[in-house]
């Protein structure tokens, strides 16, 4: 017990993370004191609320040991056909155009999640496979061209700019999401389950685990939660083209592997996740603000989720380790 | 019975048909003079529009006008269009290139016919052309958007550019013409101040965070210049959103569709891009002063189109000639309810 404090735990990674966001913000503050005003937290935390929402489900996928780079097409194409529908129709209402893309979503996932699970396609095959028959559905759907703002309604843009209790409705439905998500994966069988198939899937279909159906659930989880996502994306820029989000799956990615899930299954807490969603956001937001050349944004990005990458390895080498030391005694 | 009269009905579209086609081969009898336009494909509201202003200015001559365009956006799709015209005998083709460089046979071949072949709007090489029908000049369009920035900021204030990637040529074109505007009349912008290039990398995020890193920085901020459909859109966004309008104005490039809600609402006063029917219209009339024989392209010939005035040919950065229509056009609140539905 005596050697548990040196080991780089979990725990200790987190407050890592928060100690560098501290010392980020405050470095940012420094030379911006614009930073750390209401106005420009506001516009951060909107600006990543999406993030952290897609977050959330690829966080699931990553702990089956999956992933999931369809979502930028899936965020298009549920984006399209919802704001498409909204152009016809204007006087539907904003919670059913919330409930059409989830539902979009939902179905595109339910189709990774069948080829995953049961067909056994690789991840990364089956959904980059997706995401160019879903981008291509999206410029069919629009015939290559774009809903613009006029063509929506003030309420389906409410969605996006609008208010509930004092909070911006993104920030809103990105803590609804993760106060459900925390009590899915850390209060339920199914979520429990969902991590034993990601940390040990032999061991997990030996005690009885139904291994596919997890599999199959974490994808179409994240489909919803990329469904979901689109409609708030259009709705947020007021704009919905084919080539929405292209791309975007890797932001998301990286905003994972930041907070500590683990590329290579079982590992991620949503503690770790928020903090990496928002050092992220954070990024994205402060290197404008001090006006860093467009060559380094890009840069330092990378060189953050590099050095995060390389904590991730230490801790795991330490944690098996240490299990293993535990084991001998 | 149906089917008796579904045949019928065939047979009589066929006969209608193939009088069309004796009557188009008629009117060439006629020597009426037909001039070709293709654009890069269907269904694009932008490209009907040129096609609709070439029309009119072959009509305007007295001539006949074809304009086609493909299903499909591609150059083999446009070549067999050309092939087609080519057995037509048309007198001129003008083409909105879907390939730079893959037309350059069936164009040779149609020249050699003696049709006279120009492009518009999208180029085709120098050696497939007489001359090409460009939108606007880069110059003009760099010096009017620092005007209109001064004009919306009442002369005095601080301005700021937020662009396309850092590596977009087009742009950087423009942004060098602006810089190059405010030099060059010092005097006149002297309270006027740019204090930053922003870049949104035409990505809605990234042009979102730019636009908000430079109103939290620049509480002086007057004008935001956008030369850049996604960035303009999300500039006038972030402007609508934050309840900024009418303090921070956005100009720039843009789609009338894209802008309308934010031309409508202020917080782009105005804003520019080129007018498709005149470029349809200016090709027409470039493609009539072909046929006449004098005209072959050469930097320092000059034409007249009608309504939008006399036109010289100047040399093209791509080593051969072209055509510049000229200022940009303007969007503003009395005509944009009208373009907001075109493209």
């Amino acid at each position: 017990m005596a050697a548990r404090k040196f080991v780089l735990n979990e725990n200790l990674r987190e407050l890592g993370l928060l100690m560098f966001i501290i010392a980020l913000s405050a470095g940012v503050q420094a030379r911006n004191p614009v930073f750390l005003t209401v106005s420009n937290l506001t516009s951060l935390f909107t600006n990543t609320a999406i993030l952290a929402i897609l977050a959330v489900g690829m966080t699931l996928v990553l702990i089956t040991r999956g992933i999931d780079l369809s979502i930028g097409a899936t965020i298009a194409f549920a984006g399209m056909v919802s704001s498409l529908t909204v152009a016809a129709y204007p006087t539907i209402s904003p919670a059913l155009s919330l409930l059409q893309g989830t539902l979009i979503g939902a179905f595109i996932g339910s189709i990774i999640g069948l080829l995953v699970a049961r067909f056994n396609v690789l991840p990364i095959i089956a959904t980059l496979g997706l995401m160019n028959i879903v981008r291509g559905l999206t410029f069919m759907v629009s015939g290559g061209k774009w809903v613009s703002s006029y063509q929506m309604s003030t309420g389906f843009k409410a969605i996006a700019t609008g208010k509930t209790l004092g909070l911006n409705n993104l920030v809103v439905i990105a803590i609804l999401v993760y106060a459900l998500a925390w009590y899915f994966m850390n209060h339920t069988r199914t979520g429990r389950r969902i991590y034993a198939v990601g940390s040990n899937p032999e061991a997990a279909a030996i005690s009885g685990i139904p291994k596919k159906r997890l599999v199959f659930l974490a994808y179409a989880l994240m489909g919803a939660l990329a469904g979901l996502a689109g409609v708030l994306w259009v709705a947020k820029f007021a704009s919905a083209q084919g080539d929405t989000a292209m791309g975007y799956e890797l932001q998301v990615i990286a905003a994972c592997i930041l907070g500590g899930v683990s590329i290579s299954g079982g590992v991620g807490r949503l503690s770790g996740l928020i903090l990496g969603t928002v050092l992220l956001g954070i990024l994205n937001n402060a290197l404008p603000l001090i006006n860093v050349s467009p060559f380094w944004q890009m840069g330092i990005q990378g060189i953050t989720v590099l050095a995060a990458v390389l904590t991730n390895v230490m801790v795991k080498r330490n944690t098996d380790r240490n299990a293993l030391r535990r084991r001998a005694i | 019975m149906n089917k008796r009269l579904l045949m019928v009905l065939v047979i009589v579209l066929l006969v209608a048909q193939a009088t069309a086609v004796f009557a188009a081969g008629a009117k060439e009898g006629a020597q009426v003079q037909r001039h070709a336009f293709i654009f890069k494909n269907t269904g694009n509201p932008y490209g009907d529009k040129q096609m609709e202003g070439f029309a009119a200015g072959i009509k305007e001559q007295g001539f006949e006008a074809i304009t086609r365009a493909p299903d499909q956006p591609t150059a083999e799709a446009q070549i067999q269009i050309i092939e087609q015209l080519i057995a037509q005998r048309v007198a001129s083709i003008t083409i909105t290139g879907n390939d730079f460089d893959a037309l350059q046979p069936v164009l040779t071949r149609a020249k050699n016919q003696g049709i006279k072949v120009l492009s518009a709007d999208s180029a085709v090489n120098p050696a497939s052309r007489l001359t090409h029908i460009n939108q606007a000049d880069s110059e003009m369009i760099g010096r009017t958007l620092i005007q209109a920035a001064f004009d919306m900021a009442g002369g005095s204030g601080d301005i700021a550019i937020l662009s396309a990637t850092s590596q977009a040529s087009n742009q950087n074109l423009w942004i060098e013409w602006m810089k190059k505007e405010l030099a060059e009349n010092a005097a006149k912008y002297a309270n006027l101040k740019l204090v930053r290039v922003a870049y949104g990398d035409d990505l809605r995020d990234k042009s979102v965070s730019e636009t908000e890193a430079l109103l939290q920085s620049f509480p002086n901020l007057k004008v935001i210049i956008a030369p850049t459909t996604v960035g303009i859109a999300a500039a006038g966004r972030v402007i609508t959103d934050r309840k900024l309008i009418g303090k921070v104005k956005v100009t720039g490039l843009g789609l009338p569709s894209e802008m309308a809600e934010y031309i409508e609402n202020g917080a782009c006063p105005y804003m520019f891009l080129w007018n498709p029917i005149d470029v349809g219209y200016l090709s027409a009339y470039a493609a009539v002063a072909a046929t006449k024989g004098s005209f072959t392209g050469a930097v320092g010939q000059t034409f007249s189109a009608s309504r939008l005035g006399n036109f010289t040919v100047t040399k093209a950065s791509d080593g051969g000639t072209e055509v510049l229509l000229g200022a940009p056009f303007k969007f503003e609140p009395k005509n944009i309810a009208m373009w907001k539905t075109v493209y």
